[in-house]
């Protein structure tokens, strides 16, 4: 039987997808269901001086209005910051308290202050506009930058402070420093994106009074976790009077591995009214009150010597947490970000300092990339930048400081186990036709265009994240996965995984590794997920995981039906153990060359009597049934990397970029199907090309969103990208049976600082942030025509 | 979305008779609609002009298009008669919004609305324009009155907009990259006595620019306002681009324009 990892198989998921039979949560319907709306700050940040339901309540349809002070009353919790962080003078983070439904105070425009839950959707929009809220508005602290200068948004959080956390050797990077020819610095913003998955956020809550039990739908990308965090922290149920269902997700990103206050509120709702409860987000909702991505201010520095040598490195950052500290909030721009700082190079001395702030704008948390994004553009912008200033080629500069020897131990904290930087970076440059660059520069120059062209090498720690590894941190909890693997007595296979697939593609990758691992046909295998009533628990979809994680402990579990396998075929041949062999879904004993296949197996396991056979084919002592479940917790992230090579072009009379060439080299390890991971690298490519070229998140002064629509929030359209030069280096991760790596946030890691770094190669090294909009770019053509004509 | 009343008239004179003071024509609804499902706009009745066959449709004559007010704006992309005597307007229709917009907006629609960066206004003011009504003729020059202001009176119906066809024009639109309206569209038609360069985006309502105007009338050459520099004081400024941007945009957006026809 051929193997199929490697192939392009294609998705089973597509026939469901493509001809409408997906079933998302505002597909689904319960009868005698009930619709929420919910009413929200109009303002950044105010006090709650009266809020009168007393109209609202006597509204047609109404069933129940519910505040902040309901919420209080029944001890519902709030929403948490998932990991604890320490400053570096040793205090623990500040984090404020986050009710589901504000009763006091708010702190962004979108904060929830009630729910008004009526028979029609329409009949509650028109009730939750009779809710009359006096607020008392209160100045607005809303710039990243100056956020430690502003009002003090929650009582008690100085300076609006959550920590100030180091990683790393102040004073060796001070003697690095000392010892440099050069030190090149940079200051950078990474701008606030809104993640924007194409299907919005939703969820409809049931309740069932004889069994006491809750049944939540919600567009989810961990439904375990978010059981876990609403029982253990909301206090809206014992985890197993709580059902989490998470159907199909149209896209996450991110944005959906927070539990939000819609979960808590209609759920503890439906309890209460013993009804069900359906919300959906409209596409305004979604841009106010999902979690937003990025926002870091950032000063960093490289000391180097004058042939190229990194000799030291700081990073100064200050990221924004919003107005609240939520799950990934805290640990994004700390363990995930930190030690990545020092990307693909060696560099014996260095350090991370961030400051994380308060701000009265929506909660920031993980975005594709996480973390990573961030590091990786403050460092290859730097690189760029000393590649400028010293003269060295932007490719060698980058080669000089590779590693070239695996393990490679990095000074702040990763080991990585496995890469060929060189590789990928020479591979990169031949597709790219990196020397072929200067005549189409001339051809560009000579159509009276500017063009640039523009590097960056990444690695990233995926596969978050390991016990072993985040311990060592101090950083608390290690996240594993789950997998269950079960046959029927007929043959066919269910596997039941913790990790929850929005896009991803698991029903096809992970039916390929288990059709690999047990010999069964792909069709007869069903992914399961997405339930927390099915199958074990498991910790979710993000950070690249997916197959690091959640694949391996498919492999495990199928390994584990294998050696059972093995002592049933042993037994029922006559045969001992040791003397069986698996291939191709068959067990063989190699000394009599008799053979049973899996399914003859499955069938003994479940049926194990056998007429006129007076004895079991299983062994003694063997339970009956054929089902496996393995819980695998890796010894190490798992490092992708790669060189990523853009080049624009620029109309210096209107300042429109267009992306001419983009082609990404990378390193995912072993691929199972190639098909998907272009996918992957696609949809990265085009979030991270997004970053750089059209999306920001804009406040204004009192907190309102400037782009909280798509009229303003520029989302990037296919026609904004060239074809895409795809590419790949292969070195097998050895912490894992697969050698596989992560795919999934690469794109969006490389492809801001590749893109920036080309345009402001083409306007002779200005700095301009991101993203590159037309009318920033034009100024700058602008400055680079006058300093042109004085230098003639 | 509040509850309105529909109606669907069978001609002008009923959709007018129809019309308050509280009501709104439906056409494509791509305004109206999403106006009134995000709470902007709302209206006790929505009164559909779409059955009325006489308002659809496209006519040339020897030296006019006329184009009826429901008349999609795919219809006008991909209309031969308009390729064929003014390309510039099929260029202008094809570049409105996405597929769905034009498959379902109106000429009729972007005219009566007049927002600040549609297109189809600046086809007008560069087209010398009329746009016939239920009840008179009005010049376009004199039909766009401000921000989403125009000179209909209320339960007045846009019939068709009859446009002249130039020797040789041109509309070159920078769009805003996130909704495709224009930042700033401009609009060159060189007829036989005069050129219109007319601007969209630019300022609260479209208008004719008098000095590219004039500086083309005297030589139709890009060369001839290449160094010229606008008065931006007057013009937008939003998050999308500055008022200096955009008034260097109106000449760089006449520039091309001009090398295009
Ligand atoms: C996503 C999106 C992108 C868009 N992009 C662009 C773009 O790039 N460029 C651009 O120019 N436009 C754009 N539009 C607007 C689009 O062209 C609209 O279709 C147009 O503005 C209104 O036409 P309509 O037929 O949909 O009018 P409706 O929405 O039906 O009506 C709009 C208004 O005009 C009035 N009205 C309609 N017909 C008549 C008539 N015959 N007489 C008198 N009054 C009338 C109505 O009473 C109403 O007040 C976009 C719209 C959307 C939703």
């Amino acid at each position: 039987m051929a193997s199929l990892v490697g192939s392009r198989v294609e998705r089973k998921e597509d026939k469901r997808f493509l001809t409408g039979k997906g079933r998302y949560t505002s597909d689904i319907n319960l009868a005698n269901q009930t619709y929420a709306i919910f009413v929200r700050s109009p303002h950044a940040r105010a006090k709650i001086k009266k809020l009168d339901i007393s109209k609202a309540q006597k509204s047609s349809g109404v069933v129940s209005i519910l505040t902040g002070s309901e919420i209080a009353e029944d001890k519902i919790g709030g929403l948490i910051a998932g990991w604890a962080i320490r400053s570096e003078d040793g205090t623990e983070m500040k984090c404020p308290a986050n009710p589901p439904l504000a009763k006091d105070i708010v702190n962004f425009v979108g904060d929830p202050v009630a729910v008004v839950i009526a028979e029609s959707l329409e009949e509650a929009k028109v009730a939750a506009e009779k809710v009359s809220v006096d607020y008392k508005v209160l100045k607005a602290v809303t710039s990243t930058a100056d956020a430690m200068d502003g009002d003090t948004i929650h009582e008690g959080i100085d300076k609006n402070l959550c920590f100030d956390w180091l990683l790393g050797d102040r004073q060796k990077v001070k003697e690095a420093f000392e010892k440099a020819d050069k030190v090149i610095s940079i200051d950078i913003i990474n701008n606030r994106l809104i993640p924007n998955a194409m299907e919005p956020r939703a969820c409809l809550a049931d309740y069932n009074s004889a069994s006491e039990e809750i049944t939540l739908y919600t567009t989810s990308q961990n439904p375990h976790l978010s059981r876990l965090i609403m029982s253990a922290f909301g206090n809206v149920s014992p985890e197993h009077k709580l059902r989490v269902v998470a159907p199909d997700v149209g896209g996450g990103f991110g944005s959906k591995i927070n539990v939000y206050n819609e979960d808590i509120v209609c759920s503890w709702a439906a309890k209460k009214i013993n009804r069900a409860i359906k919300w959906v987000a409209e596409r305004s909702e979604s841009f106010l009150t999902d979690i937003h991505g990025r926002d870091h201010v950032t000063h960093a520095e490289l000391a180097v010597t004058n042939d190229g040598k990194f000799l030291g490195f700081k990073n100064e950052t200050i990221a924004n947490l919003g107005a609240y500290a939520r799950v990934f909030g805290t640990v994004t721009p700390t363990y995930l970000f930190g030690p990545c700082a020092t990307g693909v190079y060696e560099i014996p001395a260095a350090y991370s300092n961030v400051k994380a702030v308060f701000t009265n704008t929506a909660p920031v948390d993980a975005y594709r990339g996480a973390g990573r994004p961030e590091a990786t553009y403050t460092i290859e912008r730097l690189v760029e930048k000393a590649s400028m200033e010293l003269g060295i080629d932007k490719t060698e500069l980058r080669m000089k400081n590779f590693p070239t020897a695996f393990p490679f131990k990095q000074t702040l904290v990763h080991t990585v186990d496995s890469g060929d930087y060189v590789a990928g970076m020479e591979k990169a440059k031949q597709m790219a036709d990196y020397n072929g660059y200067e005549a189409r520069r001339k051809d560009s120059e000579s159509r009276g265009k500017l063009r640039g062209i523009g590097v960056s090498s990444y690695f990233e720690a995926c596969g978050i994240a390991p016990s072993a590894a985040v311990m060592s941190l101090g950083c608390g909890v290690g996240l594993w996965e789950s997998a269950e693997v079960r046959f029927n007595p007929t043959g066919q296979v269910t596997v039941y995984t913790g990790s929850h697939s929005h896009g991803q593609s698991h029903q096809t990758t992970f039916a390929q590794i288990a059709a690999d691992e047990l010999g069964v046909p792909i069709e007869n295998i069903d992914i399961v997920h997405g339930d927390t009533d099915k199958g074990t628990f498991g910790m979710g979809t993000y950070g690249s995981r997916s197959l690091t994680v959640g694949g391996i402990a498919i492999v495990n579990a199928c390994k584990k039906i294998v050696e059972k396998g093995k002592r049933v075929t042993a037994k029922m041949l006559e045969a001992s153990p040791e003397d069986v062999e698996f291939k191709d879904g068959e067990f063989i004993v190699a000394k009599s060359n008799k053979k049973k296949t899996i399914g003859e197996i499955a069938f003994a396991c479940y049926l194990p009597g056998v007429r006129d056979e007076m004895k079991s084919p299983l062994p003694e002592g063997e339970e009956p049934g054929l089902k496996e479940t393995a819980f695998f917790d890796p010894s190490n992230f798992s490092f992708p990397a790669g060189t990523h090579i853009a080049e624009v072009e620029i109309d210096p009379e209107t300042g429109e970029v267009k992306l001419e060439k983009y082609t990404a080299c990378d390193d995912f390890g072993r691929i199972i199907n190639p098909m998907i991971v272009e996918g992957q690298v696609h949809g990265g490519l085009a979030q991270g090309i997004g970053q750089a070229l059209y999306e920001n998140a804009e406040y204004d002064e009192t907190g309102q969103l400037m782009t909280g629509s798509y009229m303003d929030y520029t989302m990037p359209r296919a026609d904004n990208f060239p074809e895409f030069n795809i590419g790949y280096t292969c070195t097998h991760a050895t912490t894992n049976p697969l050698g596989v790596k992560g795919c999934g946030e690469a794109g969006a890691i490389a492809a801001p600082p590749t893109v920036m770094n080309a345009v402001i190669d083409a306007l002779g090294g200005q700095e301009i942030t991101m993203p590159a909009t037309a009318e920033k770019v034009w100024k700058a053509c602008k400055n680079l025509k006058k300093s042109n004509s004085k230098a003639a | 979305m509040k509850d309105f009343n529909y109606h669907s008239a069978k001609d002008s004179k009923e959709a007018s008779k129809l019309s308050s003071s509280n009501s709104a024509f439906l056409a494509g609804g791509m305004t109206t609609i999403p106006s009134m499902k995000l709470g902007l706009a709302s209206y006790k009745d929505l009164i559909d002009i779409k059955n009325i066959k006489k308002l659809s449709g496209i006519k040339v004559s020897g030296k006019s298009v006329t184009i009826g007010a429901t008349t999609k704006h795919v219809e006008v992309a991909n209309s031969k008669d308009v390729k064929k005597t003014i390309p510039s307007l099929a260029n202008l229709a094809e570049g409105i919004g996405d597929p769905q917009v034009r498959n379902r907006g109106t000429i009729g629609g972007s005219v009566a609305n007049n927002d600040p960066s549609a297109d189809y206004p600046s086809a007008c003011i560069a087209l010398n324009a009329t746009i016939h009504t239920n009840d008179r003729k009005i010049e376009a020059s004199k039909f766009f009155k401000g921000m989403f202001e125009t000179a209909l009176k209320k339960g007045e119906l846009i019939e068709a907009i009859e446009f002249q066809i130039p020797e040789k024009s041109s509309y070159q639109k920078h769009p805003n990259p996130a909704s495709r309206y224009a930042v700033v569209g401009v609009y060159v038609a060189k007829h036989k006595k005069d050129v219109n360069v007319a601007v969209t985006g630019a300022k609260p309502c479209v208008y004719n620019d008098k000095d590219l105007s004039k500086a083309l009338s005297n030589s139709f050459s890009s060369l001839s306002i290449q160094n010229m520099e606008l008065d931006s004081s007057d013009m937008n400024s939003d998050i999308h681009a500055s008022a200096e941007y955009r008034a260097s945009l109106v000449v760089t957006q006449a520039k091309k324009a001009v090398d295009a026809c």
